[in-house]
């Protein structure tokens, strides 16, 4: 068993070298998962200084000879240095893609599994719901989710887990599916194995490669969804460095010519999430030819 | 065919009555009283208490569901907690801006996105190719409120060539007759308004079309190449045919069947796009009207967007799946 997965994770490994786009997006994907863990040694400044550094707000970066010295990106409208924002906003905003989507996993494999496997009346209750909340699209349903919930970060998270969990478990559903009516599965039955074995040591096992490969792709719109919340103030509150809140801050201030408080995050937002798209598309050609578009 | 258009209009139904559900018991979902939480938390308790009466809160929940859903579909969904106006009102007063806003994305999406997958599919692994697949990962992996800043910012605050926000220039006169300003300043002539409006229109619409366009853009590129692979193409190259009918009449004609079914699912993120860009343009649509609602905790006014929204996206996936069927003779139904 345990040679048998080594293998799997070798070829793994083996395959992506030969993607050169999966490559890229890895290496995005990598930068970012450094700036997040790394961030206090990183970041020239401290994101939130206290007292706030006034004198010091909108002040251009590098490019110009009016910016202040160690703020490579310039200041935001409260003084603050833009790019230590964004290397810690790197946390906040992989924290947030990861729990969303831990979410939509956990909830979208029991509702999945039990839909697939046991099939019936309760398969019949779970899809509707999912079409119920398929009429909405994402972005909405997350915006009522946080309406009754209240705003905030975490439940920013939550909600956008929430509204992801549908997909997940209609994709999960659809490989449950396909493996329960192989012969192993019969074979496993007629041993007598009980569901939780069959569940957790066949079933789960077997239907993982997509999950992966949504999952990654997912954390891309996660991380988009989350900077959205952000961005229409219902996720992340001031003064927590968030690429999305930090945009809706600072994008007034584009009148009077302070570009780069607004521009930089929204270049950080794109970048994970291109980053993550591409790792993803890569991760779907490898681990799972059949859906290639 | 009919049959299956009967069949497609009642499975709406249960999917719709589903999301009233929804849409009533989130106000009885967010923790506390509702009575409270419509009538704010500073409020006295006659208010608390005209308001419970007012709104059927006293009564039990079902009956409170059946009432609501009664005037719903009477085209009642109550008043706005902020504005003391109809919702429903307040809501057909912004579809208009919503509708020209989406439908305008929609179209410059269409016509870049399918023109540049086609060209790239014609001249794959080109540096053309390359490049317009490169610039449409950009494209899909945007976020939109972004994309809308850096474009007022370039166009309309550095540039100075197109207006930042708004439908018009409150100094110009026009006339509303439909509230769709396109439309009524063709209806009434007036073209120094329909010029202003188009400007005004520009720059969002391309901010919201850039994700659908870069998908479209995708999409066209993968089913071109995939029907260019086909018998009958090779076939038509092998008999003489010159490489621009047999791309231009033969092969584009089949490629864009899948890309119909993207346009119809784009929609609905064209949709929660427009929450987005109404914001940034201050644009005076239903995405921006939700947002405010839900930011006040105004939710007959939610309410009534999430019935609206819902209704709007089930509608475009049945047309969606209607034409297809139209379109491509090869489904069975």
């Amino acid at each position: 068993m345990e040679t048998k997965k080594e293998t799997k994770s070798h070829e793994l490994i083996r395959r992506l070298k030969y993607n050169k786009s999966a490559l890229f997006g890895l290496l995005i994907v990598f930068i970012i998962v450094l700036c997040a863990l790394f961030a206090n040694y990183i970041a020239p400044n401290d994101p939130n200084p206290s007292p706030p550094q006034l004198a010091n707000k909108l002040k251009p970066g590098f490019w110009s000879e009016k910016g202040l010295e160690g703020t490579p990106l310039g200041t935001d409208g409260l003084g603050r240095c833009v790019l230590s924002r964004i290397i810690y906003g790197s946390r906040v905003s992989l924290s947030a893609g990861f729990v969303a989507v831990g979410i939509a996993m956990v909830l979208g494999i029991t509702f999945g599994v039990i839909a697939g496997y046991y099939g019936g009346w309760i398969d019949s209750l779970i899809m509707r719901i999912v079409d119920i909340m398929f009429a909405f699209p994402a972005l909405l349903l997350a915006i009522v989710i946080v309406a009754v919930i209240g705003t905030g970060l975490e439940k920013a998270m939550v909600a956008i887990g929430i509204v992801y969990t549908p997909q997940m478990a209609r994709i999960i559903r659809s490989s449950v599916l396909y493996i329960k009516q192989m012969e192993y599965i019969e074979v496993q039955k007629a041993i007598g194995s009980s569901d939780w074995r069959i569940i957790f040591r066949h079933i789960i096992p077997n239907s993982i490669a997509p999950v992966i490969v949504y999952g990654t792709l997912m954390l891309a719109t996660a991380i988009l969804d989350c900077a959205a919340l952000g961005f229409l103030g219902l996720g992340a509150q001031p003064p927590t460095p968030e690429w999305g809140a930090m945009l809706s801050n600072s994008y007034s201030y584009i009148m009077s010519g302070a570009w780069w408080a607004a521009t930089f995050p929204g270049i950080a937002i794109l970048f994970s999430v291109l980053g993550l798209n591409i790792l993803g598309d890569g991760l779907r050609d490898i681990l799972d030819p059949r859906l290639k578009t | 065919m009919k049959w299956y258009i009967t069949k497609r209009i009642l499975m709406l139904i249960p999917v719709l009555l589903g999301v009233s559900l929804l849409a009533f018991f989130l106000i009885h979902l967010a923790p506390g009283d509702p009575a409270i939480t419509m009538a704010g938390e500073h409020a006295s308790s006659q208010t608390i208490d005209a308001i419970r009466i007012k709104y059927g809160l006293d009564k039990p929940l079902p009956v409170q569901y059946g009432i609501w859903l009664k005037q719903a579909l009477h085209g009642d969904m109550g008043r706005s907690i902020v504005s003391n106006d109809f919702v429903v009102r307040e809501i057909m007063d912004r579809f208009p801006n919503t509708f020209e806003l989406t439908v305008f994305a929609m179209i410059v999406a269409i016509i870049i996105g399918s023109i540049a997958g086609i060209v790239s599919a014609s001249k794959q692994y080109s540096l053309l190719d390359y490049g317009t697949m490169g610039l449409a990962l950009f494209g899909v992996s945007m976020p939109v409120f972004w994309l809308g800043i850096m474009l007022m910012m370039i166009f309309g605050v550095f540039l100075r060539w197109l207006p930042i926000s708004g439908r018009i220039n409150i100094a110009i006169s026009f006339n509303r007759i439909t509230g769709f300003y396109i439309l009524d300043s063709i209806l009434t002539g007036n073209f120094k308004a329909l010029i202003d409006v188009l400007r005004h229109l520009i720059l969002p619409a391309f901010a919201l079309g850039t994700i659908p366009m870069a998908t479209i853009a995708r999409i066209t590129r993968s089913s071109m190449l995939e029907v260019l692979r086909q018998d009958f193409i090779r076939t038509e190259r092998a008999k003489g045919l010159s490489e621009r009918v047999v791309i231009y009449k033969h092969a584009v004609r089949n490629a864009l069947i899948p890309v119909i079914t993207v346009i119809g699912l784009n929609f609905g993120l064209l949709l929660a796009g427009a929450i987005l860009t109404e914001t940034v343009f201050s644009w005076p649509g239903i995405g921006r009207y939700v947002v405010k609602a839900v930011g006040m905790r105004d939710y007959p006014a939610v309410q009534g967007c999430i019935m609206f929204f819902a209704l709007m996206f089930v509608i475009v996936n049945l047309i969606t799946d209607i034409l297809y069927v139209y379109i491509d003779p090869r489904i069975k139904i």
